[in-house]
């Protein structure tokens, strides 16, 4: 994995005379920099992409920025900290170079890396079985068992194909003299790889010339091999085995990879709610029943994956997991109990062990490390701390790590106490000067500390490595801590063909083509179901309250004053039956809540969290389209934070409303029909029906009268230009009931709804494992008989006081809608979850 | 001595549960002293799926699952269990506490080192200086260690108060430390936070101990508990001495061994996981009664 002892010489371009971006790139002298040869000569594999960095212009580059923060911003590329507030993401960071690497190089990488993760899984099948390694003394005993990544529960267990590691990310850093080491091994799980994918989405797209010219190896072979992989490692020996991607939610801080991982692969994404064991087998709790489960891709941490085992609070977790992969029925990429081989303490002993276990020669060093529990070493950094780094040797992202060089003497001297204390918990490593990467900042290129995580997969013979891989720079210059946690940013990785290889499409096993497969492709988790009906109807709340909104805001700001128009009391009685009950004392202020408090129930900023949340728990069964409508909807909705007043809030309002429009008009012609579009349609049409009885209750029953009422009214249910088409007049009452209630034609009327649920309710999926399908139908058809008995020709010749009666009668069918969403939540979302000891 | 052990856990549900899983370790542990020639475990309603396997630390464990709907969940282990007294250690003659402390973290597994295992911090079991610094008396340079361990049994029974209400099941063990109050399995983790502070192996037993109605009574059914105590690791001649703080002993032939790890989460009786229960209430009775041999 070395670079050529004999570098060859490039045309050296002194960096004065190169032009464009390459001019003014100076790297730090004495570190090996990615690009440039020490005497200022370019590498050979940069040349053909440094004549574009040459070539280029600032506005080309401006360009281009521009073109891939829009594909970030639209694809609503995000990496959590959890302490942002509803699961808000921050906006990933990519440089706009990518990192080249020559095919070569990546190849001896990346074989020294099949067989580290070769040894990685043996030494985790020993230490998980026969324990040689303690008691022949290649291992300390104390680097294991104070080791709490070693779960005890995992002790005895044969994990499908004898493989406890399938998915190998690791951290590469080049030392000075150009190897490349292994700074640290990822295993419980490995994150990175979905973000590998999406930098290359956009860096292709956006660098689509110099992608093709240079013959960059392409990613999606090695999606390939991973699809193969999974199906092989499936307990079953049958075809089409079910494979889902296990992720702790959208909290987690690289939520957006695993629904990207999922779509892409095509597999379902589920969170540990989704399963469960039954008869020591997964099962996925799908709207049409259990479905068994062969392969999970695991992205819940060790400890967290099963509450009955293991970490007894987690709400992650699966009860029974550890036992029913202990039983062979079910297969984790990767196995539980990974975690004790990633720690950096083991790196001093994987020489030793692989010389034992593989008889080979280790081909890819680490990252030269000592680990505080033996004696020797620990005398050596007491002897003198100030040429060491201290990490914790199993506590991962507690701090970063500690110079012992920049402590003050108090804190250093009760560092090194608790370092005699608990020496194992301890690793030393002397602070290595990374190799720097060309990146563009503020328009100039900087040399910046490189780290290049690569990901392995287990293959049907041997280990498989990404041409590729999330490489991150320092977000400062001379800084050597690289983590995305930190800061970092990331870059695509171009391994350059040299024309050699021969991987191609060719190798691929490709399955027979289907056509239509006899079984739905991936059955729809209970989960995502409920998170779409909520998306339906949150966003049904959300467009009918800017509605109300709007016609309010409309009125207040127009030339007709506000004390003489009944209209803007009208306004606000809906708004307080929506649920705003006690607006009226100061009307600005409370608007201004009503449209940006997030903490105000039911405001404008506490819909759209509602609706983000939900839109990103059911992330895998959205399209990109969608997804991009949902960022624009978050844009929309955050714009108007800063401004104070009330005037830009109709622009606000203007701009939601053609947003939830192109929402409909996705769902309606851009979705395939299945049952999560049906979840989605039947929230709509539920709190649609609701909220129009809703308005009507309050409108019906108003003693302001018909010409303050009913003018808001019809405009809020987008039926002004109906009714005065139909009726060449000024509204009066029961026309207008007619016109929202009863009349099927109008897309806004309880009984378009009505008849909507009806059709849907019909197709609801069955479960065959009980009985109480056909109750969401029963109550539906009760809805509809109901209203098909009101007659409001009888009521008007009856002389009845309809602002008796309307109310009443809007007040029973909202409770029976309510009724119909009580139903669906028990029969097929119900998901409470209670623990004892 | 001989001893029935009939040891009773029902839950019942404020609303019916559709399936639960758990984990029982309820099977008393084959020991020198201790034999167990009769255990039988009944669970209602039936469990859907159950196995039985022996986990790490060797105790016997049993997963089932019961999937169905009921209302309430009853668990009876009924064991038979024969007991012999320890042939007693001179305490002054075993090893001072810093040679085992020293031999435990051999870089081969020796018996000693085996043992090490348990000198780690546990989840539940943190290691910490306060926990060093209240051992320490005990303790002193060169001091035997079993007499170090009857030193720390007798002033954590002084020291610590009996009080049911004063913790529960999730009470950080430094907690307890502060307040001095606590039951049973707060002293055993006490203890052994203290032992492992040092350097010093030790585990987190639960079991049995046969109680004595005051004189003149007879004895209650149901009156007897679950109970946990302390092993230490005293040297590869004595091996694993046990010791009850909760009531200043060392046990000998009324203490009844289920199972032992590294602290309660690894050994506790039952542990479950039920979906959609609402209120739950759950009763436990142990008896222990003596039968004539």
């Amino acid at each position: 994995m070395s670079m050529p002892a004999q570098l060859p010489t490039g045309s050296a371009i002194p960096p004065s005379q190169a032009g464009g971006l390459l001019a003014g790139y100076v790297p730090q002298s004495g570190v090996w920099d990615e690009m440039l040869l020490p005497g200022g000569g370019i590498r050979p594999h940069w040349k053909a992409y440094a004549r574009f960095l040459e070539s280029v212009d600032a506005e080309e580059i401006g360009r281009r920025q521009s073109q891939m923060q829009k594909l970030l911003r639209d694809h609503g590329v995000t990496y959590n900290m959890y302490d942002d507030t509803r699961g808000a993401g921050r906006p990933w960071e990519l440089d706009l170079l990518p990192l080249l690497l020559p095919q070569s190089e990546w190849q001896s990488v990346s074989v020294g890396l099949a067989q580290r993760a070769r040894l990685l899984n043996a030494i985790l099948a020993d230490l998980y079985g026969a324990k040689t390694l303690l008691k022949r003394g290649l291992l300390p005993p104390a680097l294991v068992h104070g080791n709490p990544g070693f779960l005890r529960g995992v002790s005895g267990v044969v994990p499908p194909g004898g493989k406890f590691l399938v998915r190998l990310g690791a951290d590469l850093v080049r030392g000075l003299d150009g190897r490349w080491m292994v700074l640290a091994d990822r295993l419980q799980a490995p994150s990175g790889n979905g973000y590998a994918l999406e930098n290359r989405l956009v860096l292709a797209n956006v660098h689509a010339e110099e992608f093709n010219a240079l013959g960059v190896r392409r990613l999606s072979d090695h999606y390939e091999v991973i699809k193969q992989m999974l199906q092989s490692l499936a307990p079953r020996a049958r075809g089409g085995a079910s494979i889902a991607m296990y992720t702790p939610g959208p909290y987690n801080e690289t939520y957006f990879e695993h629904a990207l991982k999922a779509r892409y692969l095509g597999y379902p994404l589920v969170e540990g709610a989704d399963l469960t064991v039954r008869d020591r087998r997964v099962h996925m709790k799908t709207l049409e029943g259990l479905r068994r489960v062969d392969v999970l891709i695991r992205h819940v941490d060790d400890v967290f994956a099963d509450p009955l085992e293991l970490e007894p609070n987690s709400m992650l977790g699966v009860a029974g997991l550890l036992e029913a992969w202990r039983s062979g029925s079910v297969a984790l990429a990767n196995g539980l109990g990974t975690k004790v081989v990633e720690t950096p303490a083991l790196h001093p002993f994987l020489p030793g062990l692989c010389r034992h276990l593989l008889a080979e020669e280790l081909l890819l060093p680490s990252a030269p490390t000592w680990w505080c529990g033996q004696a020797r070493e620990r005398e050596m950094v007491l002897a003198s701390p100030d040429r060491w780094v201290l990490k914790p040797a199993f506590v991962r992202g507690a701090r970063d790590p500690i110079f012992l060089a920049d402590l003050s003497p108090s804190d250093k001297a009760s560092l090194l106490e608790r370092l005699r204390s608990t020496p194992h918990d301890w690793i030393a490593q002397e602070a290595l000067p990374l190799s720097t990467a060309p990146t563009l900042v503020r328009g100039r290129l900087e040399p910046r500390a490189l780290v290049w995580r690569t990901f392995t997969v287990a293959g049907n013979d041997g280990y498989n490595t990404m041409p590729g891989g999330l490489s991150r720079v320092s977000p400062e210059p001379r800084r050597w801590i690289v983590t995305m946690r930190s800061g970092g940013i990331s870059k695509d990785t171009w391994i350059i063909g040299d024309g050699a290889e021969t991987v191609g499409p060719g190798v691929i096993q490709q399955a027979p083509t289907v056509i239509r497969p006899s079984r739905p492709p991936g059955a729809v988790p209970s989960r995502a179901a409920d998170h779409l009906f909520w998306l339906g109807r949150y966003a049904e709340r959300l467009e009918t309250t800017v509605r109300v909104l709007r016609a309010l805001l409309q009125r207040l700001f127009s030339e007709r004053p506000a004390e003489s128009n009944p209209e803007i009391r009208a306004c606000l009685d809906l708004l307080k039956a929506m649920g705003f009950s006690s607006i009226g004392a100061n009307i600005r202020n409370e608007l201004r809540e009503i449209i940006r408090d997030p903490k105000k129930d039911g405001s404008l900023s506490d819909l759209l969290g509602r609706i983000r949340f939900n839109a990103s728990s059911a992330r895998d069964r959205l399209s990109d389209d969608m997804w991009r409508l949902f960022n624009h909807l978050d844009r929309d909705g955050m714009l108007d934070r800063t401004s104070a007043g009330l005037s830009g809030a109709q622009d606000l309002l203007d701009s939601l409303v053609l947003d939830l429009t192109a929402f409909s008009g996705l769902q309606q012609e851009n979705m395939t029909r299945g049952h999560g579009w049906r979840f989605l349609e039947i929230g709509k049409r539920i709190e649609r029906g609701w909220q129009t009885l809703t308005l009507l209750q309050t409108a019906s029953g108003s003693e302001l009268g018909e010409e303050a009422v009913l003018p808001p009214l019809l405009e809020i249910c987008d039926s002004s230009m109906t009714y005065r088409r139909m009726h060449f007049s000024r509204p009066s009452l029961l026309p207008a009931v007619d016109l929202l209630l009863l009349d099927e034609s109008n897309p806004r009327s309880v009984a378009f709804q009505l008849q909507a649920l009806g059709r849907q309710s019909a197709r609801l999926p069955s479960d065959p494992t009980t009985d109480s399908g056909g109750r969401e139908r029963q109550q539906t058809d009760a809805l509809l008989s109901d209203l098909s008995g009101i007659n409001l020709v009888s009521m008007a010749a009856a002389e009845r006081d309809p602002r008796v009666e309307l109310p009443a009668l809007c007040q029973h069918l909202a409770d029976s809608l309510e009724v119909l969403s009580d139903l669906l939540t028990e029969h097929f979302f119900s998901h409470a979850v209670r623990r004892v000891r | 001595m001989q001893y029935r052990i009939t040891h009773k856990t029902t839950w019942t549900y404020e609303r019916p549960v559709t399936v639960c899983h758990y984990t029982a370790r309820l099977e008393p542990r084959t020991l020198p002293q201790q034999s167990c020639p009769w255990h039988e475990l009944h669970i209602h309603p039936q469990p859907t799926e159950k196995a039985t396997r022996c986990d790490y630390f060797g105790n016997s464990s049993v997963y089932f699952e019961i999937e169905g709907s009921h209302e309430s969940l009853e668990i009876t282990a009924q064991s038979l269990v024969r007991l012999q007294q320890n042939a007693p250690v001179d305490s002054r003659a075993t090893p001072a506490w810093e040679l085992v402390r020293d031999a435990c973290l051999a870089d081969q597994l020796t018996p000693t080192a085996v043992a090490g295992e348990m000198c780690f911090a546990s989840p539940l079991i943190p290691v910490d200086s306060v926990f060093a610094a209240y051992a320490k008396p005990s303790f002193p340079p060169g001091r035997p260690i079993l007499e170090g361990v009857k030193d720390l049994n007798r002033r954590i029974f002084k020291d610590f108060a009996f009080d049911p209400t004063a913790t529960d099941f999730a009470t950080p063990v430094a907690k307890v430390l502060q307040q001095r109050r606590g039951v049973c399995q707060d002293f055993a983790q006490v203890m052994i936070a203290c032992f492992r502070s040092l350097g010093l192996p030790a585990r987190y037993v639960s079991g049995y101990l046969e109680t004595l109605p005051p004189p003149g009574q007879p004895k209650l059914v149901g009156a007897d508990a679950s109970h946990a105590w302390v092993s230490v690791y005293c040297g590869d001649e004595v091996g694993w001495t046990d010791a009850d703080p909760t009531n200043n002993v060392l046990p000998g032939s009324r203490h009844i061994t289920l199972a032992w790890g590294r602290d309660f989460g690894d050994v506790s009786p039952l542990r479950g996981i039920t979906i959609g229960a609402g209120e739950q209430v759950l009763q436990v009775s142990v008896d222990v009664l003596p039968v004539e041999v």
